[in-house]
């Protein structure tokens, strides 16, 4: 295309993002349609990767074609293989995306579009993208080093240990938080439970398949698991109008947690991956599958948003989650705006698996603009929804109160009216016995998507399944985090046990196997157990300690980032890193000093447990005040690890700068690419 | 229409990637074996071990 051609191109999609988001900015009192979020979105994230992405490359990372990449020198046909850049994207983008940047928005939702829309433009662009790309380079041209391992050698032990404590206190609170989604989804569910509990014997048919019939056919067993999943989402409509059958799955949230519990244990201890292998596959076919289906479900109806741009909650008083919009709207979303899980990714499996630098940008930066559409596309799902009927769903009965009509008499005199009745009829369409106090984000989101996807196929009367379908989605991708993540942590712990007594760090010793899989899931058990008996639904303490220790993490990975460029004596462009890791470090510091120490009951930790010890000491109140007092120390224990990373990066940078110290980074020396060579003949 | 069977193999090519038949492929060439139960009990053995420790985001 001819520069001046480009030129006018490029200040079109400027003037088209900026109009799109100035009305969904300005418009008051009046409904918009979604699409003006999907333009404002791709007219936000193209100029971010045309030009922003462009400029760190060129300037700050200085992506070298010459230069070989790990995947290319220690080339194994393992972990290191050279990858189509196109594949290593999907491959990336498959890792990153969960069910975070679908729950955070549908949460977020609370204070009205326009808050968690905004931040997930911009914490992409500047934030997000930027981190999921530096990390990815800087573990490529350290033969695929971790984060834990980079934070180690560029800033100190200190910076190394406090990595591995943040990336262990992340992993155990995410498996509590998403844990508990999966328990506040299923509760009194017979046919969202039974839809998952036949994902048990699917998995193993298509184990079986698999192993015996057709080796190494992935795809094609996917394929004939998701037809499986499909068929039993249909039987379980006949499984809860079946009385006999429905009363062995409506279980309680108690019962759930703790089957949820033994399922986390036995997939981390017990050798049973002829379950976990196929349970892991269908899970990423349909998560793909669904993403893409939902995109082109907002497109073909383009629905109107009935959320308003605001909602009165930006004062702190939701009843989603309590606390004011900053900095909560910012720790709420996390994947989707900016995500430090991201950052273990980008030094795990991604960064051997990349052919050349340069394609680090499109993979680092560009699979985070993807994930972040995904964010966009469930806030859209959440605020299609009548707002009364979204408050209904979301809110905790402790705070809207039990019994149908109270809860709606509540919400209506918020301002957002809705009746018993409507909330009946909305449960009878998606085949649920109540939708009233469904926290957790989820079953909000499948409402959502289930309206979206049964106004562009297949009208009301399959509604109900395709509710289940998104439960289902849902449910299993989370079961899949939770086998997957408990056994990463396991690992974890096994290798610095290791260090304490060599036997422990034994990956085949069954007593290490089988004690540190039980203390990984006793952990998230807690929290999960907690949130379980909360009487206020568990996702008003827990989201909030897990955005934190997510962003908490973030932080230090932009430490990691912000200390290598001041050593590759590019202070000048530190402020790429610096400026993400100053909002991060705002927005974690007040979340974090304002769960523990905020005078209000429904805030802090404390004031919580402080009002619990003035009311009559009962054992229900001694537990809740223990709980309160030990997510008051979780926080600050976080708190306190990443004051000292900020401390040590700030340190160490401060000696390059000073001249104390050599610039200077620990990086593979330079390799002449072969396929450099081959290109240029 | 070039560019749109060269996109479809692009997919494909990532969901084989994603759903590991590649690995299992490049497993093969490895141990110059063909794919057989055997074959691909012994590169779940091997491979399930990398699975386990990569993390999966939220």
């Amino acid at each position: 295309m001819p520069k001046p051609l480009r030129i006018v191109m490029w200040i079109g999609v400027a003037l088209l993002g900026a109009l799109a988001v100035a009305t969904i900015a300005l418009r008051r009192g009046e409904q918009i349609n979604a699409m003006w979020l999907v333009v404002a979105a791709f007219c936000s994230f193209a100029l971010g990767y045309r030009f922003y992405s462009k400029f760190i490359s060129a300037k700050v990372l200085a992506l070298d074609e010459q230069r070989a990449t790990p995947a290319e020198r220690l080339e194994n046909g393992r972990d290191f293989v050279p990858t189509n850049k196109w594949v290593v994207f999907g491959h990336h983008f498959a890792a990153i995306a969960g069910p975070g940047p679908l729950v955070g928005p549908v949460l977020a939702a609370q204070f009205g579009y326009l808050p968690g829309t905004l931040w997930v433009l911009a914490g992409a662009v500047f934030g997000g993208c930027v981190q999921d790309f530096v990390i990815l380079l800087f573990s490529i041209r350290r033969d695929g080093k971790s984060m834990t391992e980079m934070a180690r050698e560029e800033i100190g032990r200190v910076g190394g240990f406090v990595a591995y404590l943040a990336v262990i206190s992340i992993i155990i609170i995410l498996l509590g938080a998403t844990a508990l989604i999966v328990v506040n989804a299923l509760k009194s569910s017979p046919w969202g439970t039974f839809t998952i509990a036949m994902t048990i014997p699917i998995a193993l048919i298509m184990g079986l398949y698999l192993r015996r019939l057709r080796p190494g056919k992935v795809l094609e067993t996917s394929i004939l698991g998701f037809v499986l999943v499909m068929l039993a989402i249909w039987g379980g409509q006949w499984a809860s109008q079946t009385a006999s059958v429905a009363r062995v799955f409506t279980l309680t949230a108690p019962t759930l947690a703790i089957l949820i519990i033994l399922y986390g244990f036995a997939a981390s201890a017990l050798p049973v991956w002829l379950l976990l292998a196929p349970r892991d596959y269908l899970s990423t076919f349909v998560k793909l599958g669904t993403i893409a289906l939902l995109a082109l479900g907002i497109v073909a109806l383009r629905p109107t948003l009935h959320m308003p741009a605001l909602t009165r909650f930006v004062d702190g008083t939701g009843p989603v989650f309590a606390g004011s919009i900053f900095p909560f709207a910012f720790i709420t979303i996390a994947c989707g705006a900016i995500s430090g899980f991201h950052s273990l990714i980008a030094s795990g499996t991604t960064p051997k698996l990349i052919r050349r630098e340069s394609e680090a940008r499109m993979v680092g930066y560009g699979a985070m603009l993807a994930e972040s559409t995904v964010a966009i596309m469930a806030m859209i799902a959440a605020c299609v929804l009548q707002p009364g009927t979204y408050f209904a769903i979301n809110s905790p009965a402790g705070v809207v109160g039990q019994a149908p009509e109270v809860a709606a008499a509540t919400i209506t005199a918020w301002g957002f009216p809705v009746t018993a009745a409507e909330m009946h009829s909305l449960a009878q369409a998606v085949g649920e016995q109540t939708l009233f106090n469904r926290t957790g984000g989820a079953p909000a989101f499948a409402v959502g998507m289930a309206h979206i996807f049964s106004n562009s196929l297949g009208g009301q009367a399959v509604m109900a399944l395709w509710y289940h379908f998104a439960i289902m989605f849902e449910a299993l991708f989370i079961l899949t985090i939770l086998d997957a993540g408990t056994r990463v942590g396991r690992f974890m712990v096994q290798d610095a046990l290791g260090h304490i007594w060599k036997p422990l760090g034994r990956t085949s010793w069954y007593p290490s196997i089988v004690a540190t899989s039980a203390l990984v899931v006793a952990a998230w058990g807690f929290f999960l157990w907690q949130g379980v008996k909360d009487p206020v639904g568990g996702i008003n303490s827990l989201w909030p300690l897990f955005g934190i220790s997510n962003q908490l993490l973030a932080t230090v990975a932009l430490c990691v980032a912000t200390t290598i460029i001041t050593k590759m004596g590019k202070a000048r462009y530190a402020l790429v890193t610096l400026l993400p890791l100053g909002w991060l470090v705002s927005v974690t510091f007040t979340a974090a000093w304002q769960k523990i120490f905020d005078p209000h009951s429904r805030i802090g930790f404390l004031a919580h447990a402080r009002n619990l010890a003035a009311s009559a000491p009962t054992h229900e109140a001694s537990r809740l005040i223990f709980n309160d007092r030990l997510d008051a120390v979780v926080t600050g224990f976080l708190l306190i690890m990443v004051v000292l990373i900020l401390l040590e990066s700030t340190l160490e940078c401060a000696r390059v700068l000073s001249g104390r110290k050599q610039p200077g980074v620990k990086e593979t020396p330079f390799v002449a690419s072969r396929f450099a060579m081959e290109e240029q003949g | 229409m070039m560019h749109l069977r060269k996109m479809v193999d692009i997919v494909l090519a990532a969901l084989r990637e994603i759903f590991d038949e590649s690995a299992y492929r490049r497993f093969l060439e490895r141990r110059q074996a063909v794919s057989s139960r055997k074959a691909y009990a012994e590169f779940m053995r091997e491979h399930e071990l990398l699975r386990a420790r990569r993390p999966r985001c939220c």
